[in-house]
């Protein structure tokens, strides 16, 4: 995909107040791109959407769309449609009215607004709602209200603040599907704000981690699921476990030192970029496998941890341990139950266990 | 066992004595609110009424006649109360709503100090205030018009409408512009689409209490008004000093009439959102 293009954004940065919000965004986003920003609430990424919608002036960069600096711009002059999570919609406008809103400030003919209405109703399952008001409707009928108002006007772009997180769990995951497909199907820009991993995960061509309004590590989702760049992004992926450990560069591995649980091993560099001293290490519950001690082979490649089962769980599909490794404690999955006070090994393949150097050494 | 009986029957006999007590101070209550307006009421239609006698001695019409009459004055106060109260209504509500709009939206310094700026007029004794702009009004030619007891009135219903009309704009969700400027709707376009129609009941509200507040004002009418333009107050005073209680009593009654109707309309259109942000 083309990247430089359609919309960039380069050293965009915003304060509130004293407080520094966002610091040195640079981002390139492809014409049909679907991209989610996500991290956890206060990250900036709120601020980042009213920003591109016009809401927020930011305090340095710039905004660019098609070539054409869009950062002074008001709101109404930038065709990029927002999506609000609370929905927004005009409380003493009916559906018809909320959709059909944009396309009469356009100035189009009355006729033409009601069957562009309707087709919108049609595409959305909004058929025979038109004379409702939004107090009548359920919240999944807001979202798509919301959604068809954004998406009349047919705006380059479509900003998406959390349109999800409203809807029951159950609406939700079907939502997901059908909003990517119609933005598949209209080729529309998308940028959308999340704090689901999953959500993002599920919709994304390409995800951007925000970190206290820097950008943490931006890629595919297999890229930053994969190869998170640093331990913040590892943890905020799914990689909770985390142990204390020391190496040392060795030819093209890195090696381990023996600790409390494990024995010395040399695990492949395969990309990272690590120097000797203390090592974060993290992995995700279901890249370990667990062993009883005396049915584990020490020749499979990876990290094998010795460690002692503490309780088991099972919240469906797979058994969840915590086991203890020297003064630690982790997570792990397995397909059977260990009980409590077994003797395990947990071993964590080289390609899933995630080492960034320990920024206090 | 039988104790416990006759325990019972004992709460039972207070129990049923309850109405006593509640009848009485329900009474009580009734006879002062409705009794002067009943004694009004009869005051319109008595021809004949005097001491010693409960009642009238003989009903008939002919004070609202004299009222009514081309040379009653009772319609000249009549139409000269409805102008000064439908002006002040516009007046007031064109300054208050950009006012308001401004209070609630703008980040404005001593945003407290100003909406409590708009009280002073209040916070004086009025008759201080009053002669004074009576004399400031007969310098520059105001004394005695219409528009200068406008402006009196405006002057002291501007807290209402200022306060209610900020109430009613804070009240709006600011996303809810915010949805429109996004769509293409410029800030006067948005204003006019989303803010007022969203803000009318409101703005509604706070017309009413303007023009409540404008009917009844005595005090400014009287030394800026008096006594080339003539107001319904006015005329209360004069009638009901001169000993004629027919005509006070039907100019009270012109004057009550509307606020029942406009209290019952404002307490549908005041919502509690709105309510519970005035002077904040």
């Amino acid at each position: 995909m083309e990247r430089n293009g359609f919309l960039s954004l380069s050293g965009v940065a915003s304060r509130y107040g004293s407080t520094q919000v966002l610091t040195d965004i640079d981002l390139s986003i492809a014409k049909g791109e679907f991209v989610a920003l996500l991290g956890s609430s206060g990250c900036g990424k709120t601020t980042l959407l009213r920003l591109l919608a016009g809401f927020i002036s930011p305090s340095a960069g710039e905004v660019v769309v098609r070539q054409r600096d869009v950062t002074r711009l008001p709101p109404d002059k930038r065709g990029m449609a927002l999506v609000f999570q609370s929905y927004a919609l005009w409380p003493h406008m009916t559906v018809a009215q909320n959709i059909g809103y944009g396309l009469k400030l356009k100035g189009i003919a009355k006729a033409e607004i009601a069957s562009r209405v309707s087709a919108m109703q049609q595409m959305l399952g909004l058929q025979g709602l038109e004379a409702r008001k939004p107090a009548n409707l359920s919240g999944g009928q807001r979202q798509r209200v919301a959604l068809g108002r954004a998406l009349a006007v047919d705006p380059e772009i479509l900003l998406l603040d959390e349109p999800l997180s409203n809807l029951d769990a159950r609406i939700r995951l079907s939502v997901r599907h059908e909003l990517r497909a119609l933005q598949k199907r209209l080729g529309i820009t998308a940028i959308h704000v999340t704090h689901d991993r999953e959500e993002a995960m599920v919709m994304a061509d390409r995800i951007v981690i925000l970190d206290a309004g820097r950008i943490a590590q931006q890629g595919s989702p297999e890229e930053v699921y994969n190869q998170p760049a640093s331990a913040f992004v590892a943890a905020f992926m799914g990689a909770e476990n985390v142990l204390s450990m020391n190496g040392q560069p060795d030819g093209d591995a890195f090696m381990l030192q023996a600790g409390p649980a494990n024995k010395a091993t040399a695990v492949p560099f395969a990309g990272r970029k690590l120097s000797a001293g203390a090592v974060e290490a993290r992995f995700r519950p279901e890249a370990a496998q667990l062993f009883a001690t005396e049915e584990f082979l020490p020749r499979r490649p990876g990290v094998a941890f010795g460690g002692e089962v503490l309780a088991v769980t099972y919240p469906g599909g797979h058994w969840r341990h915590v086991v203890r490794l020297g003064d630690r404690e982790i997570m792990a999955d397995a397909p059977q139950a260990f009980s409590p006070g077994m003797q395990v090994v947990v071993h964590v393949p080289a390609e899933s266990l995630f080492l960034f150097n320990s920024p206090a050494s | 066992m039988t104790v416990v009986a006759s325990k019972s029957s004992m709460a039972n006999a207070w129990a049923a004595l309850w109405w006593l007590p509640r009848g009485i101070v329900f009474g009580l209550m009734a006879f002062f609110i409705f009794g002067p307006l009943f004694n009004m009421l009869l005051w319109t239609v008595a021809e004949k009424w005097y001491f010693p006698y409960t009642f009238p001695l003989q009903y008939g019409f002919s004070s609202w006649e004299k009222v009514f009459a081309p040379r009653g004055g009772a319609l000249e106060s009549l139409s000269n109360s409805l102008i000064v109260a439908l002006l002040t209504v516009v007046v007031s509500l064109l300054l208050a709503i950009p006012a308001g709009y401004a209070l609630a939206r703008l980040k404005l310094p001593f945003r407290s100090l100003i909406l409590l700026a708009f009280l002073i007029p209040q916070a004086f004794p009025n008759l201080t205030v009053y002669v004074n702009i009576a004399r400031i009004f007969y310098e520059i030619g105001l004394n005695g018009t219409i528009p200068g007891v406008v402006l009196v009135h405006v002057s002291h219903g501007l807290v209402y409408a200022v306060w209610i009309a900020t109430a009613a704009f804070s009240a709006i969700d600011i996303e809810l512009e915010q949805a429109a400027r996004n769509i293409g709707a410029g800030a006067m376009r948005t204003f006019m689409d989303v803010t007022l129609p969203l803000a009318a009941p409101g703005l509604m509200a706070s017309a009413i209490f303007v023009f409540l507040e404008s009917l009844d004002e005595f005090t400014g009418s009287y030394f800026v008004g008096a006594p080339d333009v003539n107001m319904l107050p006015l005329l209360l005073y004069t009638s009901a000093a001169g000993g004629n209680y027919q005509i006070a009593s039907i100019t009270a009654l012109l004057l009550l009439v509307p606020s029942l109707v406009f209290m019952l309309m404002v307490e549908r259109f005041l919502k509690a959102d709105v309510l519970s942000r005035v002077g904040h």
